[in-house]
């Protein structure tokens, strides 16, 4: 492994936190509101992402297949939910159908990308698959809820403008489009958008990663290309998939919206 | 003298001017249809005939039926029990595009995507089971002439439209896609006097400019009723 880079100790990462602590202090002085969740969301992250490296220790050394594909499934099935609590509406079959969809085009783009594009040796290094799933997953995610999303709240406040169309003899795949349509350009914005102003405006969490660990810049970006590739042929993918899945739940094979199968959540859509 | 009856249903018919061609065609038959919503049987073993040039007019007291009927002939709710059959053929054996093309349901409170009128009445010629058939520029202004409106109202944008214009629009939209059965909920509750004559007016002639046409209108006002209807069906509400 690559030790051509600097170990950060305990004290650092508190002088780290301090940066976050001074603007806690600012925000109760000013009274913003803000302190709390600042707070809470750092806390989750410093526990999270310690507990994250402990078990990637861990998996690293895994040398065999089935437990990396274990915990691939899992991965992706926690994404599955936690689109899906993004959303403000719900159907019967909404999770199980983000699920299908996420874990489909993530293991298909990370496969093609690890076995196709990056040629790992062996094929499910987990150093490489597991990091590479994990950053695809996160985009998917944002990008199925957000379509999500729009397309549940865009069913139920245009009901009847989609019924006035079937009431005139458009199919059900016509009266849908145009609702389709917005769907999948909201749920792949993120994606764009960071694609545009990428190395020009930020840069990348990965390919900083990998210059901080002592990559030349050229390979970093190289792999930065492929991985952003990756993320956006696995959100189009994921969108999608999860819009066409929810399109044939509500809307049946009589071409009949069924917009009464469509509820809100009782909780409202949950950030995390 | 028209009367709410106090079976849930209840035909009358009304006396016209004219008469329609002897035993003419059937267009439009349900038989035994059921309907309930949760716990409540809005009606069973519903029957119902229309023939080809017949008027019927539907009414009922809020919460009777009358939309959900009319949906459920456009065949935008699924049949829960029941058939109707449409120019001799099942609605089972119709692709549902092409049956609502030719039963063209108009709801009460019209919706629009953005745009201008002209695109709204443009949009159903867009589609797949219309695709063959042009716009009939000709007839667009003669219609829009028919209820007091000049061409400058195809460039007026949806969003900005009146309740009653809608409703225009609406009527406007199901005569320019020629089709045999008119599914009309309530189409004039919007509109002053004036334009609520020149909208039965315009359907009313629809109807008797060809014999293989018919028309079901819901409406609370009675007069209009006996105006635009030759035969009346009370809905009673759910016990």
């Amino acid at each position: 492994m690559n030790t051509d880079y600097l170990s950060l100790s305990n004290a650092q990462l508190a002088l780290a936190a301090t940066l976050i602590l001074i603007n806690v202090g600012i925000s109760v002085w000013l009274r913003l509101g803000l302190a709390q969740s600042l707070l809470v969301a750092s806390a989750r992250m410093l526990v999270q992402l310690i507990l994250v490296g402990f078990i990637l220790q861990s998996v690293f050394e895994l040398k065999t297949p089935l437990p990396v594909v274990g915990i691939g499934l899992v991965m992706s099935a926690l994404a599955g939910i936690a689109a899906v609590r993004r959303t403000g509406r719900r159907f019967v079959g909404v999770y199980r159908d983000s699920m299908i969809t996420i874990l489909g085009s993530a293991f298909v783009v990370t496969g093609a990308g690890v076995l196709g594009i990056v040629d790992v040796s062996p094929w499910y290094a987990p150093q490489y698959t597991i990091p590479l799933l994990g950053m695809v997953l996160g985009n998917i995610l944002t990008g199925v809820s957000l379509a999500l999303d729009r397309f549940m709240e865009g069913i139920a406040r245009e009901t009847d403008i989609i019924e006035n169309d079937l009431a005139l003899g458009a199919t059900r795949w016509e009266a849908a489009h145009p609702l389709i349509r917005t769907s999948l350009r909201t749920g792949m914005i993120p994606t764009i958008n960071a694609m545009m102003v990428m190395g020009v405006v930020s840069l990348p969490g990965m390919m900083t990663g990998q210059l901080l660990a002592g990559v030349a810049p050229a390979d970093a970006a190289r792999y930065q290309i492929v991985i952003m590739f990756m993320i956006a042929a696995a959100t189009a993918l994921g969108t999608l998939g999860v819009i066409l899945l929810a399109f044939r739940r509500l809307f049946n094979d009589r071409h009949q919206l069924c917009a009464g199968l469509l509820h809100t959540s009782e909780r409202g859509a949950t950030k995390w | 003298m028209l009367s709410f009856s106090s079976v849930f249903s209840d035909f009358q018919d009304l006396p016209r001017a004219g008469h329609p061609p002897a035993v003419p065609d059937v267009l439009l038959k349900a038989s035994g249809l059921s309907f309930r919503v949760e716990s409540r049987i809005l009606w069973q073993g519903f029957e119902l005939t229309l023939r080809a040039g017949e008027r019927l007019g539907v009414t009922g007291p809020s919460g009777s039926g009358k939309t959900l009927l009319l949906r459920t002939l456009a065949g935008l709710e699924p049949l829960q029990s029941g058939e109707l059959v449409f120019d001799d053929r099942a609605l089972s054996h119709w692709s549902m595009p092409a049956y609502r093309a030719r039963v063209v349901y108009v709801p009460q409170r019209p919706a629009w995507r953005e745009g201008t009128v002209e695109a709204a009445l443009r949009a159903p010629f867009a589609f797949h089971a219309r695709r063959k058939r042009g716009f009939p520029d000709g007839q667009v202004r003669e219609l829009l002439r028919g209820t007091g409106r000049d061409e400058t109202f195809l460039h007026q944008r949806t969003e900005r439209l009146s309740g009653g214009e809608a409703q225009i629009v609406a009527v406007v939209r199901a005569l320019l896609v020629a089709p045999s059965v008119l599914l009309l909920d309530e189409p004039t509750a919007s509109l002053d006097s004036t334009t609520v004559r020149a909208i039965e007016d315009l359907i009313v002639h629809w109807v008797s400019a060809s014999p293989d046409r018919a028309y079901i209108w819901t409406s609370h006002d009675r007069p209009q009723l006996e105006r635009i209807a030759d035969r009346l069906l009370t809905l009673e509400p759910a016990s």
